[in-house]
């Protein structure tokens, strides 16, 4: 009696809690140590090179990009609140581009993967174009858009449109015909099946196109900020280099880093939630 | 009118060969009918056309000759009159257990509240013993479970007419009696018209009322129709002390492993507006003009 009683309610000790604890913070130990591994080897780099820079005569005018000018330089902004407007800019640009790539990229992408016929004709225009750097489109943008900004969100939108397009194009035919069958079972019209089995089906491949679209489009964005306007961070780089400013602008290129990799983790988010494929 | 509830007359469906001039013939001369309530399963060899059939009766394929009728309608096309269990479960991956079936349950009745649409899958979940699993993915669901939803969602819309292409073909053994049974529950409370394709001989004599049996394709046909003469409710585990079960299934296996090829050869010969012979193993002498529906329960 006393021993199945025993059995039934197992006894944890102290010591036993006392080890899960030690257990669990482990496992969050083992999850953290590369990935703080990488960013210590990295500021590490980037000390020694700042290092090197400011023990040689012929460089030590560029000794603010070491580590400890930057980071004094960047708290400063963060602090006095000068990082938000040109992040603001930046962003504002990005997202504009990024809007317009979606709005045609993914329609188009539907119609490419959907239809065959679509898609052999676009096939070698489009791979033609896509090849084309979007920074080598600047000099039309500029001729073809009444302000700057206009010119720097379409170059970003033409930066961003072929991922998201061959992304939606590949997801759309890969989707199982069998859910389509399913869906004229029961009646569904186009507009049922686009947007009760396409739509839901390919959101993961939307996602991940959105995801590469994004770090072209930061990519895109600083040299397209170069131009002739005078906010966001691209410009704010070019302003602290004018200015001899070299912590500054090493900062700016922290807080670029940092956005694009924020950036690229909201997507993954985005493409995990959205995934029911196991892969 | 015939007054049949499904009549299929004169079904054919021929296919261009490739380097040739002459199309190949599946099937011709297909004719049957089928009863409101009744529970009819064909059987057949691989390519005598059985799914071609079946997707001509769910509107999902056209026949090069002949049509269907059904309710007084000739089948023109897919329409919420007809539901179909796919061989594979055909659930939708990106959605629950239960919205898979609310899904198709909105789409019949548009004009239902939400609760009710809520209320009726789950009651049709519940009939399969899915209730407690709901919330689940179908990646999270083993392959019965998968089936099951099916199932579930092809009553739920409450067709005139369900379709089965060997809704158990892709499961094993002991999941397959499992849900064999469920469906026999299943149908016995609903009294659907069900017309299902399969390779199984127990799963036939089990289910049906009657067993169509077709000859081997090139140009196969419906040869007989096939009384199921065993008293409802049935169970798998007594089925075999029915004194109809051993007559039946042998005319069945007798008829697959060697008249549905004999009767292929002979059937060029005879006259294309074929019907098939109706057959009551059980009792051999008695050859009644259209099928007695025979269930308790």
């Amino acid at each position: 009696m006393n021993r199945t009683a025993t059995l039934k309610l197992p006894q944890y000790s102290s010591r036993d809690l006392a080890l899960g604890v030690v257990r669990g913070a482990d496992t969050v130990r083992k999850g953290l140590q590369y990935p703080a591994l990488g960013i210590a080897l990295l500021l590490a780099l980037w000390w020694w090179g700042g290092t090197v820079i400011a023990n040689n005569p012929d460089t030590m005018a560029f000794a603010s990009f070491a580590p400890g000018p930057t980071l004094v330089a960047f708290w400063d902004m963060v602090s006095t609140g000068a990082v938000w407007s040109p992040i603001e800019s930046s962003l504002q640009r990005v997202g504009l581009g990024l809007v317009w790539a979606i709005v045609i990229g993914v329609p188009l992408g539907v119609a490419i993967g959907y239809f065959l016929q679509l898609r052999q004709l676009t096939h070698v225009p489009f791979q033609f174009l896509r090849m084309i750097s979007p920074l080598a489109w600047m000099p039309i943008a500029v001729l073809a858009f009444a302000t700057w900004d206009a010119a720097i969100i379409f170059l970003i939108a033409i930066a961003a449109v072929w991922p998201i397009t061959y992304a939606t194009a590949h997801g759309v035919q890969r989707i199982d015909p069998m859910w389509f069958k399913v869906g004229r079972n029961l009646g569904a019209g186009p507009y049922h099946t686009l947007r009760h089995i396409i739509l839901p089906a390919i959101a993961q491949d939307v996602f991940a196109g959105i995801r590469l679209a994004v770090g072209v489009a930061w990519i895109v964005l600083v040299p397209a900020e170069y131009l002739g306007v005078t906010s966001g961070l691209g410009y704010a780089i070019n302003d602290a280099r004018d200015t001899l400013e070299y912590d500054k602008l090493a900062a700016i290129v922290l807080v670029i880093g940092i956005i694009g990799y924020l950036l690229d983790a909201i997507c993954v988010r985005l493409i995990k939630r959205s995934s029911y494929r196991e892969e | 009118m015939t007054g049949h509830f499904l009549q299929i007359e004169n079904l054919a469906r021929r296919f261009p060969q490739p380097g040739s001039k002459e199309p190949t013939t599946v099937f011709e001369g297909v004719n049957f009918s089928i009863e409101k309530g009744e529970f009819v399963c064909i059987i057949g060899h691989s390519g005598c056309g059985k799914s071609t059939i079946l997707n001509v009766l769910a509107g999902l394929d056209y026949p090069s000759d002949g049509h269907v009728i059904m309710d007084g309608k000739v089948i023109e096309g897919p329409s919420r009159d007809q539901g179909v269990i796919f061989q594979n479960h055909s659930l939708l991956p990106w959605l629950s257990t239960l919205h898979n079936v609310t899904f198709a349950v909105r789409a019949r009745w548009p004009s239902w509240s939400r609760a009710k649409i809520r209320e009726h899958s789950v009651r049709y979940l519940e009939m399969v013993g899915l209730g407690e699993v709901l919330s689940r993915k179908p990646a999270q669901l083993s392959g019965g479970m998968r089936q099951r939803v099916g199932i579930a969602r092809a009553f739920a819309i409450e067709p005139k007419l369900l379709l089965m292409d060997e809704p158990f073909g892709a499961l094993d053994a002991l999941t397959r009696g499992v849900i064999q049974e469920e469906l026999l529950k299943i149908w016995a409370r609903t009294h659907q018209t069900v017309f299902m394709i399969t390779h199984d001989v127990d799963e036939s004599v089990l289910l049906a009322d009657r067993v169509l049996l077709m000859t081997n394709g090139p140009n196969a046909r419906v040869a007989e129709s096939v009384i199921v003469d065993i008293p409802r409710p049935r169970e798998r585990a007594t089925l075999h002390e029915q004194p109809g079960y051993y007559p039946v299934r042998n005319h069945l296996v007798e008829f697959l492993v060697r008249r549905a090829k004999t009767l292929a050869s002979a059937a060029r010969d005879t006259d294309p507006r074929h019907t098939p012979r109706t057959v009551n193993p059980v009792k051999p002498d008695n050859f009644p003009p259209r099928p007695a529906l025979v269930r308790s329960g």
